[in-house]
């Protein structure tokens, strides 16, 4: 990749990068000073306010793979794109809030893991811990060579300077400060990405001719349509030819089982929450999130669609140029280059910087605590004094890092490779709700249910992907990602109760925390909730996203 | 947009403040030095090349202002409403 991606950056783009740089440093530095056990390092202490690990929550999540991505399938499918957020994102968050967060607050966990170990044991213990630290470090690697191309191609750096340079630092932040020097930074990153992105769009839609001109230009632009800009039914974005289908597909396979799947369980978002200083600032902690949230894709997705008018590259791509040169990911970097001067281009290079290391930085510090906390104190090294898993959790922070360097290398050769393994992981994620879900609500659920349902759900998706890619059917677009997770739902959720019918359950005195008959009120819910105001108030707060977000979907169907 | 509920901590449960380290001292500093430099940048060189790009507009100058609205908007919060750390808060402490 060379010629058309390179960004002429002058000295003034260079300082603002840098001096981005200095200050993320002096955030470690400070926060450092504040680690001295083991749970301040990996949980923060359990001390910070809500609204810091909302904009964490959301930033964890707005990496590499999000903002490329998404701004590439805007460009590529335009407002459909939307689903991704206000479907497959915002009700599991607020779900994750409501529900499934006093069981993890409440049972005083340190992780999702954890959780799935006081419920089931060791055995879906070591199938949760295992697949979700190894996903960490290929997720890792994955956001650092993403990192390193982009830096390759706009500045000209060798891959492996830029490589090298980017581990270097989140290293060493996240080595210094642990998990509050992650948290801080992802808060600055989101304040640094909306000031670029921001602007990008604002100038964006200027040079198409404002709202208007973007919509007469989707419309009548060659690849385009009135399709792209209506979100609903998105026959192009689940690659169903039957409108009803589709919208099944979109709310079932994204919005319930992927996005549920992943929001409500990935432990690298509801590791910023188990964070927070009380049980009422843990659950308004994603319910927050979904405010920004739900209002990214203006700054993410349009500025793809925009790219997809404007950028001559991009153009020719969608009318079906297959020598274009270019592909969809590109086109939020070509943006830029074509409307931003000196100065807002700088600040644009560092916001992308920001979201690629944070994702980065948020992967590894979610492994560091599984780590330490469920493999190593678990399974190698029993009933050591904290200031040994303090120091276990930093040398895991530089194992997963030099990891993460590898991982980034092999991806650099053997880009398909990447792309199954990503494939593989996704399928450990998909069964996950399900087993969570039923092990909450039905006491019955045995530990054997546990491992198995698991295991299974995963077979089960792997056997429909399996299906898709030697032909049998035959699903293009997203369309066989949702089913896929379908079916891990419904294979974990029969197997599961199969099997629990035919073992034995835990008694209930070990379920008290995990499973809601088993839990008093008292433990589920914040003493103090009465008292709050409604605007800290996390069901008040649910309710009103609710609305907000359908209305979103009203505005914009 | 949250900033207002960043530190209401209402309750007068032997409060004690956070020194130096708050995060929002981070946001204001660094938004409001690239909002200065911003506006340096629109008013000094705002070449033609510069304005070809952004459809004759001084986006320089502009999102330089506004980066300094919020910057000084945060640097008021800080000082309005400082952190507050409520007693100690279950587990850890």
């Amino acid at each position: 990749m060379d010629d058309p991606l390179r960004i002429g950056a002058g000295v003034v783009d260079y300082a603002l990068i840098l001096v981005y740089f200095a200050v993320v440093l002096l955030i470690g530095v400070a926060a450092r000073r504040r680690v001295s056990s083991s749970l301040d390092f990996l949980l923060s202490g359990r001390s910070l306010p809500a609204w810091i690990t909302g904009l964490a929550f959301i930033s964890a999540n707005l990496g590499a793979v999000e903002i490329i991505g998404m701004s590439a399938n805007g460009a590529e499918y335009g407002m459909p794109t939307m689903h991704y957020y206000w479907i497959g994102a915002i009700p599991a968050m607020l779900f994750l809030g409501v529900v499934m967060m006093p069981f993890y607050y409440g049972s005083k966990v340190r992780s999702v893991p954890e959780f799935m170990r006081r419920r089931f044991g060791p055995g879906a213990h070591l199938v949760n811990a295992i697949s979700f630290a190894l996903a960490q470090i290929l997720i890792a690697g994955i956001n650092l060579f993403l990192l390193a191309t982009v830096v390759n191609g706009l500045l000209g750096w060798p891959l492996w300077v830029a490589l090298l340079l980017a581990a270097a630092i989140v290293l060493s932040y996240i080595t210094l400060g642990g998990l509050s020097a992650a948290i801080y930074n992802e808060v600055l990153q989101f304040f640094v990405i909306v000031a670029a992105l921001l602007p990008l769009t604002l100038i964006g839609l200027h040079r198409v001719g404002g709202v208007d001109g973007l919509i007469d230009k989707v419309r009548t632009s060659v690849g385009g349509g009135a399709g792209q800009l209506d979100s609903w039914p998105g026959n192009e974005l689940a690659g169903f030819g039957s409108s009803v289908l589709s919208v099944i597909g979109i709310v079932f396979g994204l919005g319930f089982v992927l996005s549920f799947g992943y929001w409500t369980t990935n432990f690298v978002e509801v590791q910023r929450a188990m964070a927070t200083k009380s049980m009422s600032a843990a659950r308004s902690t994603p319910i927050i999130a979904s405010f920004p949230k739900m209002f990214i894709p203006f700054i993410v997705v349009i500025p793809g669609m925009i790219a997809g008018v404007l950028v001559p590259e991009v153009m020719r791509l969608k009318a079906g140029d297959q020598a274009a040169g270019i592909t969809y990911n590109d086109s939020i970097l070509l943006l830029i280059r074509d409307v931003l001067p000196t100065g807002l281009l700088g600040i644009a290079l560092t916001g992308l910087l920001a979201a690629f290391m944070a994702g980065m930085a948020a992967n590894i510090s979610a492994f560091n605590t599984v780590f330490s906390y469920d493999l190593w104190q678990q399974y190698v090294k029993k009933g050591r004094s904290d200031g040994y898993y303090l120091k276990v959790g930093r040398w895991a922070t530089v194992g997963a890092t030099g990891l993460a360097i590898g991982t980034a290398f092999i991806a650099a050769g053997y880009g398909n490779l990447m792309t199954y393994l990503q494939t593989l992981f996704g399928f450990f994620n998909a069964p996950l709700f399900a087993t969570f879900i039923l092990g909450i609500f039905w006491k019955r659920m045995t530990a054997t249910a546990g491992w198995v349902g698991l295991v299974s759900g995963t077979l089960g998706a792997v056997a429909v992907w399996l299906l898709n890619e030697v032909g049998v059917f035959s699903l293009p677009g997203q369309g066989a990602a949702f089913v896929a997770a379908g079916a891990a739902f419904v294979v974990d959720i029969t197997v599961s109760v199969l099997v629990s019918l035919m073992t034995s359950p835990k008694p209930a005195s070990e379920l008290g925390g995990l499973v809601l008959s088993e839990t008093p009120k008292q433990q589920r819910t914040d003493p103090a909730a009465s008292r709050l105001p409604w605007y800290r108030a996390p069901v008040k707060l649910a309710g009103i996203s609710l609305v907000l977000v359908t209305a979103l979907n009203v505005i914009f169907r | 947009m949250t900033d207002e509920r960043a530190a209401t901590g209402g309750e007068r449960a032997g409060p004690r403040r956070v020194g130096a380290f708050d995060v929002r001292v981070f946001i204001a500093g660094l938004i409001g030095f690239y909002g200065i430099v911003l506006i340096i940048m629109g008013l000094v060189v705002d070449s033609a090349s510069d304005r070809a790009k952004t459809g004759d507009v001084n986006a320089n100058l502009w999102a330089g202002i506004g980066m300094a609205v919020i910057a000084v908007a945060f640097a008021v919060s800080v000082r309005l409403r400082p952190v507050i750390i409520e007693g100690p808060a279950g587990s850890a402490r």
